[in-house]
């Protein structure tokens, strides 16, 4: 078989499946228990340090 | 120390453009020498004289914001001249005479149109992505940028890759790929200043102090890693001389088209979309002081688009020498891309709920939430033309032209003009902006001037497409091309003063912009700030 073939058979098959898998794993993991909380805090990260860096020992 | 390596290596630079401007086989290549002979002797002589002189302390308590600054300024000012550019040649496609004979042949419509798209594109809307990337991914990582004076080297050598850029398109220095036209010396030195603009993101997010990288920059970081990889793959070429411009392609053929079009979607995809969305996901949520609707939403709609985009590519090569296959790949994919695009335009505009009131009395928000409006409506046309059939009747029409530029002007346009409007006071230091009516105006005049520029393209370009395939009882065409163009010329008088309008509404913005840095009141901190 030549590479070209080789590699889209790959492509189309495996490939193909382990992109797909990490795609509903990242959407799954974006569901997990307790991410509402930790997203709630996310999304305000744009509301705080809006003049100036974290300073030095300041907690975040 | 390093000054003296600075020296050694623009002492070099002097010496080799010196010799290839002398050698040049081409007028693009000489005078492209001439510029950069200049700008390293310059340089040259600038760190000659600050060698062994003491360095000025930077505080590494504050955020770096003069290149975010010069990156205000710098958008403002492309921006401007890539409308003109793009007003001009409008009325050259409508009013042919205007292709000047004494100015042949730089300034025919054939060179002009090159400059016009890589002005708004890369000048206008990279500025944009560079001013915003730096601005946002501080604020976000509580952290200075990473390395030092590396970002003035990011701004200053975009710059210089724009001006290399556009004066070669004008002196007929062009590799013929859309959107990719510069040669091979100026795509070297591109990737070189995008390597350190990647250093310069990357750097910032590795020392941020905030735990989680904020939804805003994984579409910036994905942006910047995608389009190096776009520009590195789809540039690979041999020039003909190392004192020439002229290069040839690594690929040929239908591999070499496949290729451009893998670059041309996903400049789309990842420039003027996943670059923009990380804009929309920052600045939508300030304005409107709410934190963004869905974060769920928006980390579904970041992988969506990351795992879809890239395949959208041969929806550009319908009816041609490319595989049925990988034609029919790109249609579905184009039209599955709807989804997650549409996911991202809800959570954008939902981000406003329960601030509705905000639209009638805030101009800034009212020009975003059109802007996300337009990104919602291209990205429901783009597939839907994307698919075979509406494809041979939309492919090579005006519907097309139109399509980009609902896209470019709504979208990439209104949310740079929100941004600028939003960063601007906050930059210079400013209560707020000098007129807020000047606002409204130019809101109006840019969005009239979008609805008579995409308006008029749909009708040229559907009749134009129906005018092709035409054919009478005997199986022969009815139409010349020359009919279909002359059929056209309402249509283009329509769009060219589309374009006047809004280019007159970005000319109304500088004006607010300048006089807000000028006169608006300074911004008042209270006495009391209260603890985080």
């Amino acid at each position: 078989m030549d590479t070209y073939s080789l590699l889209r058979e790959i492509a189309d098959s495996w490939v193909l499946l382990a992109l797909f898998i990490f795609f509903i794993g990242c959407v799954v993991w974006a569901f997990r228990p307790g991410s509402r909380a930790v997203h709630r805090d996310i999304a305000d990260i744009p509301f705080r340090h809006e003049d100036r860096p974290a300073q030095p020992g300041e907690e975040v | 120390m390093t000054d003296y390596v600075k020296l050694v290596v623009l002492g070099v630079i002097v010496l080799f453009a010196a010799v290839a401007a002398n050698f040049g086989r081409d007028l693009a290549y000489q005078v492209h020498a001439i510029i950069i002979l200049a700008v390293a002797g310059f340089l040259f002589v600038r760190t000659l004289r600050r060698t062994d002189e003491p360095k000025p302390v930077i505080d590494q308590g504050e955020y770096m914001d003069d290149v975010i600054r010069f990156g205000a300024i710098a958008t403002a000012f492309w921006g401007v001249v890539g409308f003109l550019v793009g007003v001009v040649i409008a009325f050259q496609l409508a009013f042919p005479a205007l292709n000047l004979d004494w100015a042949q042949p730089y300034a025919n419509f054939g060179r002009l149109r090159p400059l016009h798209t890589s002005a708004v594109i890369f000048a206008f809307g990279g500025n944009a992505l560079l001013m915003s990337s730096f601005y946002i991914v501080q604020r976000t990582s509580a952290a200075r940028l990473w390395g030092g004076n590396l970002a003035w080297f990011v701004f200053w050598g975009y710059q210089l890759f724009i001006v290399l850029a556009a004066t070669g398109y004008l002196l007929g220095a062009t590799q013929s790929k859309e959107y990719a036209e510069p040669e091979w010396y100026v795509d070297l030195w591109l990737t070189i200043v995008w390597v350190a603009f990647l250093a310069v993101f990357l750097g910032t997010l590795i020392k941020r102090k905030e735990p989680h990288i904020y939804v805003a920059n994984w579409f910036l970081l994905s942006f910047i890693v995608t389009v190096a990889m776009l520009h590195v793959v789809n540039n690979l070429s041999i020039p003909v001389s190392i004192w020439g411009s002229k290069s040839v392609q690594v690929f040929a053929g239908v591999q070499d088209a496949m290729t451009q079009w893998w670059y041309g979607h996903n400049a789309v995809g990842f420039f003027l979309t996943a670059g923009f969305l990380g804009m929309m996901y920052y600045f939508v949520p300030k304005q409107a002081g709410k934190p963004v609707f869905s974060y769920k939403l928006s980390i579904i709609h970041f992988w969506a688009l990351i795992f879809l985009y890239i395949w959208a590519g041969p929806h550009h090569l319908h009816y041609t020498a490319l595989p049925d296959w990988a034609s029919t790949l790109g249609m579905v994919f184009s039209v599955v891309l709807w989804m997650p695009s549409w996911g991202g335009m809800i959570n954008g505009l939902m981000t406003l709920s329960g601030a509705w009131d905000k639209l009638r009395t805030d101009p800034i928000i009212r020009m975003m939430v059109v802007s996300i409006g337009f990104y919602g409506m291209s990205t429901f046309e783009g597939p839907m033309m994307s698919i075979k059939a509406v494809n041979s009747l939309s492919h090579y029409t005006d519907w097309t032209i139109g399509h980009v530029h609902s896209g470019a002007l709504g979208w990439n346009g209104m949310i740079t003009f929100g941004a600028l409007y939003f960063l601007v006071p906050r930059l210079w230091n400013r209560e707020r902006l000098y007129s807020l009516a000047a606002v409204n105006w130019h809101f109006w005049l840019a969005t009239i001037g979008i609805v008579l520029y995409a308006a008029s393209m749909w009708v040229t370009g559907i009749m134009e497409g129906l005018m092709w395939r035409e054919v009478d009882a005997n199986g022969f065409l009815v139409n010349s091309f020359a009919d279909t163009v002359s059929a056209k010329f309402p249509m283009y008088v329509v769009r060219g003063l589309g374009g006047v309008l809004f280019l007159a509404g970005a000319i109304i913005m500088c004006w607010n912009l300048w006089m807000t840095i000028r006169s608006a009141p300074e911004r008042q901190y209270s006495a009391a700030v209260p603890a985080e």
